[in-house]
């Protein structure tokens, strides 16, 4: 028996569809001593991976100094308070590890246009 | 009452309250049939004996200590049919006895379910090691083996030297060497209870529990 079949755990509400090459903000609650608050981190999403239970997302943002750090979310997570995307960019691949070995200018993605709401339905017929 | 018979049903990650992940074992403990009370009076110590699983077939002896009875009389019926007379607790694959506390009165048929234990308690998991065959010393012992390279054959997981050499004349007693490996009774301590599931019997222990995936485990109560 697959054990995991046995383990029910919706999918966080509060996070919407994401691909690689997002620009997200996940607002993430975090336990400071007994008080609990909420931590943005704010990047590019670098890498999805699907799955029942172990479903996850890595962002990346370049912290203080240039140092890049990388954060993975659990898309079942119930510590996701909300996950907003803030931009779309261009990629042509699935996992941009390419990301870390560039900084500044080169690291930056061109942003992807989403066609108008109408325009998918408008091709569909 | 402290622990339950159960079937270690594999691994998996699980949100706990929390809302952290934990590598989680699943255990279906339970549910244990009491099949007997050993009291001080008659037994010198107090003790309940619980059953878990359906057998397929048991021995006469194991048969009459849970009550089925008349075995002469119904042994050609019971050809015939693949069953026998029966009895309230029905064929029980495995005993074990556990400990009673001072208040504790169990009934014999009485039925112990999961819920014996709780969310957050520390419990102690026993069970059978995957059995790993003969094992060498480096397996078996972490010996590190001899030289990868220079030269060397024929030595890169041997033992090494065993002893000295006319005195003492002999391999002292109790030197690791290859033996066979696993296949042992293990008792994880100290292992928490994330989450109890009555209606299907599971419960989710947090971290890894001794055995291969169906094997049967007990769960007890930790002493802490």
């Amino acid at each position: 028996m697959e054990v995991s079949a046995l383990i029910t755990a919706p999918v966080n509400p509060n996070i919407p569809e994401i691909v690689p090459g997002d620009t997200v903000r996940v607002s993430a609650k975090v336990v400071e001593g007994t008080r609990e608050r909420i931590q943005v981190f704010e990047g590019v999403v670098i890498k999805v991976r699907k799955g029942t239970i172990n479903g996850n997302f890595t962002v990346r943002r370049i912290a203080s100094h240039g140092v890049g750090v990388e954060r993975t979310f659990f898309f079942r997570s119930p510590r996701v308070d909300r996950v907003d995307v803030v931009r779309h960019g261009v990629v042509r691949r699935a996992k941009l590890y390419y990301l870390r070995d560039l900084t500044g200018k080169a690291a930056r993605l061109r942003e992807r246009r989403l066609p108008p709401k109408a325009a998918p339905a408008a091709v569909s017929q | 009452m402290n622990g339950l018979l159960g079937k270690k049903l594999g691994m998996s990650q699980y949100f706990a309250a929390d809302g952290r992940m934990y590598a989680v074992t699943v255990v279906e403990a339970g549910p244990c049939i009491v099949t007997q009370v050993k009291t001080e009076e008659k037994d010198g110590y107090r003790a309940v004996q619980v059953g878990f699983a359906i057998a397929k077939k048991l021995s006469n002896a194991e048969k009459g200590h849970l009550g089925f009875g008349g075995l002469k009389r119904t042994r050609k019926r019971e050809n015939a049919q693949g069953g026998s007379k029966s009895s309230p607790l029905g064929l029980l694959k495995h005993l074990k006895e556990f400990a009673l506390a001072e208040e504790e009165t169990p009934a014999v048929g009485e039925v112990l379910t999961v819920q014996v234990f709780s969310e957050g308690q520390k419990v102690d998991i026993e069970g059978l090691s995957k059995g790993k065959g003969f094992a060498g010393g480096i397996k078996l012992h972490h010996f590190h083996g001899g030289p990868k390279s220079h030269g060397q054959s024929d030595r890169h997981r041997a033992p090494g030297s065993i002893g000295s050499g006319t005195t003492p004349g002999r391999v002292l007693k109790g030197l690791r060497m290859a033996a066979h490996m696993g296949h042992d009774k293990v008792t994880a301590k100290n292992l928490e209870v994330l989450h109890v599931e009555p209606e299907r019997n599971l419960l989710f222990i947090k971290g890894s529990v001794p055995g291969p995936a169906n094997g049967l485990v007990v769960v007890k109560q930790s002493r802490g």
